[in-house]
């Protein structure tokens, strides 16, 4: 790989994003526009979380990456060769080693510490966009506090199908002002995001936005009042392979047999599970 | 109709000017049409004062152009304004100039004071939501967050405007323009609010679709009898069978105005006395 | 103030072709168009599918004419194939029999017959390879026949589509066509058309026309919806013609490199208030253009759905995204238009003197 550069980016665009990261965090949820450089991997591929990662990383931190909950799917792997080639800097599958963790899509199942920086990925990180089009419409809308729309998208989605469909990317509001993406994260994990001990930062490259979330900053998902906020449900279901409960499951369906099976979204986490139930295991036998 | 009451609307000099004007036709000369010979300045509205009383339906008439669906879009912050000033009595208790307030609270003035209904529909409506949710926005708007109550009330004003259960889920884009017209009255019926704009509401109705929405608004009448509404209309025999009072505006400004009947039955302006004739 | 009309045409139109000459072949280095053919493949289908005319070495040699430009070499073979006697019609074929060379679901991990990644740029790192500056052809070659000879040869087996699953447990909307397809080449389309009609025009579409109008259809503009692919492959596929003597046999006349999409897109049923549904989008182009695939997959949604952005609106879309139509009447702007901007600059004065 070419160039000399720590982290690829030269130092002073990353003292911009820099810059636009501290203003994120001063106002939590407030989408901060970014000159959002262009790198060498495709724009919706990653690349918000990918500028965040490099414009924060020192030579002593340990990098995560995930894809969709997995430390090995294609993309994940891609992103975290890219980081390590350019910065050297040591990388794992353990959550709780990892000092830097960028995610596509979910947030690991365990819970993150005050010392650790969640990076997010966020290909549409405006969640007015639904019910309106324009950038110059949805930030009067955001300074106005002009929420209705998504409460309407809401509500109309409760009276067509009976219940409240909207899936995953559901929408909170930070500390009673700004309503913010999750980004697609299941709302299974959207808990995690309300009064945490770490800083999640979310980058959308291709739309030029960051955003943030400080430790110990509410974000609550939107409900009605007689409608509670409600998550995908494993109750009854447990991992086939680390057999842990209450866990986001991927649902893996055997075409041969005509099984459903469920597997630990976090492939770290379930490996972690597993070595230690193991050597658990071994140390009651000897 | 006592005049001793508070109006529940206050318009005062309201002028919308389009051009900088000139020392000629700031200082009340001669235009020709609504438009200054000397400078170019074409005045939409020129100082315009009005009340209108709770429970008072007023009637506005005039020729296109003449500044009558402009006179309600400035008050509907859809056209913003030169000059001059307007209260609303459940606004701040009429004290505070709607003009002045900040764009926030503008659209509570919209959302819960005032509300508009358009001559097209689609201008009122968000076609990609269903009749309930169409409803439901203007209530979420308010800070209602109980669906229960929501779903409720977006059907009770529903039945009043007769739009049938079975079709209330359905977005209003499949409606008949007489039905998506009920449904934008429901809809601006939400929050009770105190001041109704309906601008050409009938206009390219058929008669009898026309007859019904009238009858509707009449209803709507009884039932609220503190509610005001400016009515925009052409057609004289829309206004003469709903305005309480009517004032005739042309090339801007109010050149005429007075109890209903009497506008009508007794025109004083030349250009009153015109739009009268036309109508036999 | 007077204009002077520029006067000796004819001289001007010959110095200007020798000048084109110049630019084409100011330098030594010959371009071959076996090379321009071979290496610069995908250039060479988006040329020929924007043409449709699928012919390699006339669109590397149209390339070669015209200095590299896509909008001349598209004119070139659209010019050329009308010089053409139409032959033969070839017979319908099934993207089933394609000799599959890559193939990706975005929708499940496992497929029947397997995800092949095969080539693709998507996870290369888009860093300038400084040692292509020089790489010895004959070195680079070697080395890729290498990579064909290490390859196990496979009998190529029909692999059914992703959607096809979907579509048998009754989750996709049909959106069959039975009617004989219209020709867009041989008849003006007419609104609403076809959606044979259709496909064509996106298929023959200029990319970045219909890439920016889909992508305009993610962001919100006329959609709220984010498609799946279902299935993108990219493969030869044989094309065969009814035997002139026997109409009962086909003979084969070679295969073709195509790409095709499904995207599906869940929405609300037109038909059936209150359920979703799955809808289907189809996309398919010469070569190996496949954000164009993907693009023309999610525009022949967009395009049935209610509202009144660019990508619900089939007139705008398919009347503005051919290359000769588009390019042909932005450049008409260079002819003069002396008479034209004349009595325009009358009318202007007019109103001008008016006024002091």
């Amino acid at each position: 790989m070419s160039g000399n550069t720590f982290a690829y980016l030269d130092e002073g665009s990353k003292r911009e994003i820099r810059r636009s990261i501290f203003k994120a965090v001063a106002i939590p949820g407030y989408q901060v526009p970014f000159g959002s450089r262009e790198l060498p991997i495709g724009r919706g591929w990653g690349t918000g979380g990918i500028q965040l990662t490099l414009s924060i990383i020192g030579r002593s931190d340990v990098l995560k990456v995930i894809d969709q909950g997995s430390d090995e799917s294609v993309n994940a792997v891609n992103i975290k060769e890219f980081v390590k080639s350019f910065t050297d800097v040591q990388t794992t599958s353990d959550s709780e080693m990892a000092t830097i963790i960028q995610s596509r899509h979910r947030v690991p199942e365990t819970p993150l510490r005050n010392d650790q920086i969640m990076v997010l990925q966020v290909p549409g990180p405006e969640p007015l966009r639904g019910i309106e089009a324009s950038e110059e419409a949805t930030k009067v809308m955001h300074a106005e506090a002009d929420y209705v729309g998504i409460w309407l998208e809401l509500y109309e989605d409760l009276i067509r199908h009976g219940s409240i469909t909207a899936p995953c990317n559901y929408p909170v509001e930070v500390q009673g002002r700004y309503i913010m993406s999750p980004s697609p994260i299941p709302k299974y994990d959207n808990h995690k995001l309300s009064g945490s001990d770490c800083l999640y930062l979310f980058g959308a490259g291709r739309e030029k936005k960051i955003y943030a979330l400080p430790p110990y900053c509410t974000a609550v998902s939107l409900a009605f009042e007689d409608i509670p906020f409600q998550t995908e449900d494993f109750r009854g279901k447990s991992c086939c392979l680390c057999g842990a409960e209450s866990v986001y499951l991927d649902e893996i369906y055997d075409a041969a047999t005509g099984d459903l099976r469920y597997q630990c979204s976090d492939t770290g986490f379930c490996k972690k599970r597993r070595e230690t139930c193991g050597a658990a295991e071994r140390r009651l036998e000897a | 109709m006592t005049f001793f009451e508070t109006p529940s609307l206050r318009i005062e000099r309201l002028t919308i000017r389009y051009g900088a004007g000139c020392p000629a036709c700031m200082g009340g000369g001669i235009l020709e049409k609504n438009r200054c010979a000397a400078c170019d300045t074409v005045w939409s509205l020129k100082g315009v004062s009005l009340e209108v009383y709770p429970g008072e339906i007023l009637g506005i008439v005039g020729e296109s152009g003449s500044g009558k669906s402009t006179l309600l879009q400035s008050l509907y912050f859809e056209r913003p304004i030169s000059a001059g000033s307007a209260y609303i009595h459940e606004y701040r208790g009429g004290e505070a100039d709607i003009f002045t307030a900040d764009r926030q609270q503008q659209r509570e003035i919209r959302n819960i004071h005032m509300a508009m209904v358009y001559q097209n529909p689609l201008m009122g409506l968000r076609m990609r939501f269903s009749s309930l949710g169409n409803i439901a926005e203007k209530l979420l708007a308010a800070g209602n967050r109980n669906t229960a109550f929501i779903t409720e009330r977006a059907s009770e004003l529903l039945g009043i405007m007769e739009v049938p259960v079975a079709r209330m889920k359905e977005s209003p884009r499949n409606f008949s323009g007489g039905m998506q017209q009920r449904v934008q009255i429901a809809k601006a019926l939400a929050n009770d609010p105190s001041i109704l704009l309906l601008d050409e509401i009938t206009t390219g109705l058929d008669m009898s679709v026309q007859a019904r929405v009238l009858d509707l608004i009449r209803k709507i009448k009884y039932q609220n009898p503190n509610v005001s509404m400016l009515l925009v209309s052409h057609d004289l025999s829309v206004i003469r069978m709903l305005a309480d009072r009517t004032i005739v505006m042309f090339d801007g400004q109010i050149v005429e105005s007075g109890m209903t009947d009497q506008v009508l039955e007794d025109p004083q302006h030349h250009f009153t006395q015109q739009l009268v004739q036309s109508m036999l | 103030m007077a204009y002077v009309a520029v006067s000796g045409g004819k001289e001007a139109i010959r110095e200007s072709i020798r000048l084109l000459k110049y630019h084409r072949c100011s330098n030594e280095s010959r371009l071959e168009l076996e090379a321009l053919e071979k290496s610069l493949g995908i250039l060479i289908h988006r040329v020929m599918g924007e043409a449709g005319l699928y012919s390699p070495a006339y669109a590397a040699l149209a390339l070669k004419q015209c200095e590299g430009s896509v909008e001349e070499a598209v004119f070139l073979l659209r010019a050329y194939r009308n010089t053409l006697t139409r032959s033969y019609y070839t017979e319908p074929a099934s993207t089933d029999n394609m000799r599959v060379i890559r193939r990706i679901s975005s929708v499940f991990k496992d497929i029947p017959g397997g995800q092949i990644l095969g080539p693709s740029y998507d996870y290369t790192f888009r860093t300038l390879d400084m040692s292509l500056m020089d790489e010895d052809a004959k070195e680079a070659h070697e080395a890729a026949k290498e990579i064909l000879q290490s390859a196990k040869p496979e009998e190529p087996e029909p692999m059914e589509r992703v959607s096809k699953t979907l579509e048998e447990q009754g989750l996709l909307e049909k959106r069959r066509d039975e009617r004989e397809p219209f020709d867009i080449t041989k008849e003006m389309i007419k609104f609403p058309c076809p959606r044979s009609a259709r496909l064509q025009t996106l298929s023959r579409a200029d990319s970045g026309f219909i890439t920016g109008i889909a992508y305009s259809a993610m962001r919100g503009y006329g959609f709220s919806n984010h498609p799946t692919i279902a299935e993108l492959r990219s493969g030869y596929l044989e094309m065969d013609i009814a035997y002139p003597l026997d109409d009962s046999k086909t003979i084969c006349l070679g295969e073709i490199l195509l790409t095709e999409v499904v995207s599906l897109i869940a929405g609300d049923s037109e038909t059936n208030a209150g359920k979703l549904v799955i809808k289907e989008g189809y996309g398919l182009v010469f070569g190996r253009c496949e954000s164009k695939a993907i693009a023309m997959s999610i525009l022949d949604v967009t395009l049935d759905e209610p509202g009144s952005a660019p990508c619900n609106d089939e007139e705008y879309c398919l009347m503005h995204g051919d290359v000769l139509e588009m390019n042909g009447y932005i450049s008409h702007l260079k002819l003069p238009h002396y008479v034209t901007f004349q009595s325009k600059l009358a009318g202007v004065r007019k109103t001008k003197g008016a006024k002091e």
